[in-house]
């Protein structure tokens, strides 16, 4: 039986069923509690289980993603919430130098199984601070899973495949996608982490994205189809691991490849996309790949510029265009 | 009196085995067998022998990339600590860590932190995870004074104090963070102040006497179990080499060392041993010989010990053991 609810609500119910089904489980946040959460995310959640398991913090990125760190080592499965993907920067010294490498540095006896959840992505005029879109960067880091929901099927499976996860899993939520619609069906059996998802089959040309920029994609997908051009949508919904087998799949299929990611271009996650293309597949292509991604600008705060640093789906249906010009 | 004098020998075997172990450390480090970073704690032995025997085998244990002492007294096996800094197979975290990296879970040991001050976040959680599933156990956070600058030390106290956890911060207070004098650090020299002004009962305590240190640590945990809340503890004390193998040492006098120098807590300890009368020349003899064997026996341990094999590189970054 499918239902039709919000992007908020699917990751609310998620933890809300992990938390009952597991004593080990908790969330811990600025303002995850008493707040409701600072997208509403956890509205709720402090009457269900209390203020033992959903745990106010202090403005204290470090500590207390260390703390999950901690926890996570101490045999609990801590969810830490951090506000937007721009404040994970103060707590990036516990991600990469201590989530990240305990495994390692101890031959494998201590696992990390935690998970962090942060929103992500720009266009609510936040300015540049709260609006980057930086998860390709944590996606550079051995160690670490990062994934990327973009519906709402994915947002309520994701968090229950990042507490099934021994390792530390980031999920980064776009923050404009909490109030997305969408059909869940619980009982479905999730994909895996790492496997990505042919949303719309095409045989002209491959679009890979995940987030928010589905939902652009498909939206060019549509425009494109009018116009006798049969373009293969892909979410990739994890950055790391890639799913390369999927994507060179597509390539093979459609020999023209174009990347949407609202990160930057220089040294990201499309770039390595490309890449791996080149490394896997550089025969099978019929024309240079393109990327469409956020202009490399700290993001404005004023409407039509912080608009015009988005990927949107002209600017994307304007690149399959031009990486279809010549047949 | 036979109890006490028990505990006593107990120390000094105990620190005897570190200073003895860490001066086969520098000698190995001569010979190239031990590369990298390599931090001694010559000179603040008493800290760490005197602070592991107030915990339990159910405690948890967090160190400092000067750890070589920690993890002795916890119960790392000598030897393995050895095999880990040269790099083989058979050390205790398969080579993969090194001397700023041990780890061990039968002692429930959990590093061996190289950034200052990160290992007073995990505290916060390993002691929040204790509370929350009422264990009853104690976590243990060893730093130096150089972490007191660092905001991971305000935010970890805090969040300590605010959720009263059961975590005995020890502040090994060495005076210099790297070749920086605290004085040039800090605003307020005496750390146990800060903590106290985030509410958690904190004393300083002469570092350089394992039975001072011993004593306070004792009365700590028994807080910590009985009361709830954190304790803090700053240890007094002084190392008396570089701060690393590289260390010119331009930044302190020479005078300053000896004088130092002549507060050996093994010698102190040493002194306190010979006005008992269980203590003889024989017994300190046989002590030496014993450490000796035990640092012979690491030694040929970690010569004799294996290399990881190259298929083996990519392990350990996931459980699963794959990436892609």
């Amino acid at each position: 039986m499918s239902e039709i609810i919000t992007y908020r609500e699917a990751l609310r119910v998620a933890m809300s069923e992990a938390m009952q089904k597991d004593e080990r489980v908790f969330l811990m946040g600025e303002d995850v509690g008493r707040y409701g959460g600072s997208f509403a995310v956890s509205m709720g959640l402090l009457e269900q289980f209390g203020s033992e398991r959903i745990i106010d913090t202090p403005l204290s990125e470090s500590a207390f993603t260390g703390a999950g760190i901690g926890a996570a080592l101490n045999g609990m499965r801590p969810i830490v919430e951090i506000m937007t993907v721009n404040f994970s920067l103060l707590a990036l010294d516990q991600i990469m130098n201590n989530a990240a490498t305990i495994l390692h540095m101890s031959g494998g006896q201590f696992h990390v199984p935690l998970v962090i959840r942060m929103a992500t992505g720009g266009g609510k005029q936040l300015g540049a601070q709260h609006s980057h879109s930086l998860e390709g960067w944590y996606a550079h880091i051995p160690g670490l899973k990062v994934l990327t929901p973009a519906t709402v099927q994915d947002a309520y499976d994701m968090v229950g495949l990042a507490l099934a996860d021994p390792d530390p899993v980031l999920i980064f939520e776009n923050s404009l996608l909490y109030n997305a619609k969408g059909a869940l069906e619980r009982q479905a059996e999730p994909l895996k982490i790492g496997k990505a998802l042919v949303h719309r089959e095409g045989k002209d040309l491959s679009i890979f994205t995940y987030g928010i920029s589905l939902f652009k994609s498909l939206e060019a997908a549509e425009i494109l189809s009018k116009e006798g051009i049969g373009a293969e949508v892909i979410d990739l919904r994890s950055l790391r691991p890639l799913d390369d087998e999927t994507m060179i799949r597509s390539v093979r299929k459609t020999h023209r490849v174009l990347i949407v990611d609202e990160g930057w271009k220089s040294g990201s996650i499309s770039a390595e996309i490309m890449a791996r293309i080149n490394e896997q597949a550089f025969y099978e292509l019929d024309a240079p790949m393109m990327r469409v991604c956020s202009a490399e600008v700290p993001f404005p705060y004023a409407h039509h510029l912080e608009q015009a640093a988005l990927p949107q789906p002209e600017k994307i249906v304007a690149a399959a265009k031009k990486l279809m010009e010549g047949i | 009196m036979e109890i006490e004098y028990e505990l006593l020998e107990h120390y000094y075997r105990q620190m005897l085995l570190i200073r003895r172990f860490e001066e086969k450390c520098v000698e190995m480090y001569s010979h190239e067998k031990i590369r990298g970073f390599l931090h001694l704690y010559i000179g603040e032995e008493a800290i760490a022998v005197g602070v592991m025997d107030a915990v339990g085998p159910e405690d948890n244990i967090l160190a400092t990339y000067r750890e070589h002492g920690h993890a002795i007294a916890r119960g790392i096996l000598p030897k393995t600590i050895m095999a880990e800094m040269f790099g083989k197979a058979e050390g205790c975290c398969l080579g993969r860590g090194g001397s700023m990296h041990l780890f061990d879970a039968a002692t429930r040991f959990y590093g061996g932190s190289a950034i200052v001050a990160a290992g007073l976040p995990l505290a916060v959680g390993m002691a929040l995870a204790d509370k929350m599933m009422k264990r009853g156990r104690v976590t243990v956070c060893f730093f130096g004074d150089g972490a007191v600058a660092e905001g991971e030390f305000h935010e970890s106290l805090n969040l300590a104090a605010l959720w009263q956890l059961p975590i005995l911060f020890v502040c090994e207070n060495n005076r210099y963070g790297m070749g920086t004098a605290l004085e040039l650090s800090q605003s307020e020299p005496n750390l146990a102040q800060k903590a106290l002004s985030y509410r958690i009962t904190a004393s300083q305590v002469d570092g350089m006497d394992v039975l001072e240190v011993a004593k306070a640590a004792k009365h700590a945990v028994l807080q910590i179990k009985e009361v709830g809340g954190p304790v803090f503890l700053e240890c007094l004390a002084y190392r008396f080499r570089g701060h690393s193998m590289f260390d010119a040492e331009l930044y302190r006098n020479k005078a300053e060392v000896e004088e130092w120098k002549k507060k050996d807590p093994l010698l102190a300890l040493q002194s306190k041993l010979e006005s008992e009368s269980s203590w003889t020349n024989t017994k300190k003899d046989e002590i030496e010989k014993e450490v000796a064997a035990i640092i012979d026996e690491a030694v040929a341990y970690a010569e004799q010990g294996t290399l990881e094999p190259l298929e083996d590189l990519e392990k350990f970054v996931y459980s699963s053991g794959a990436d892609q």
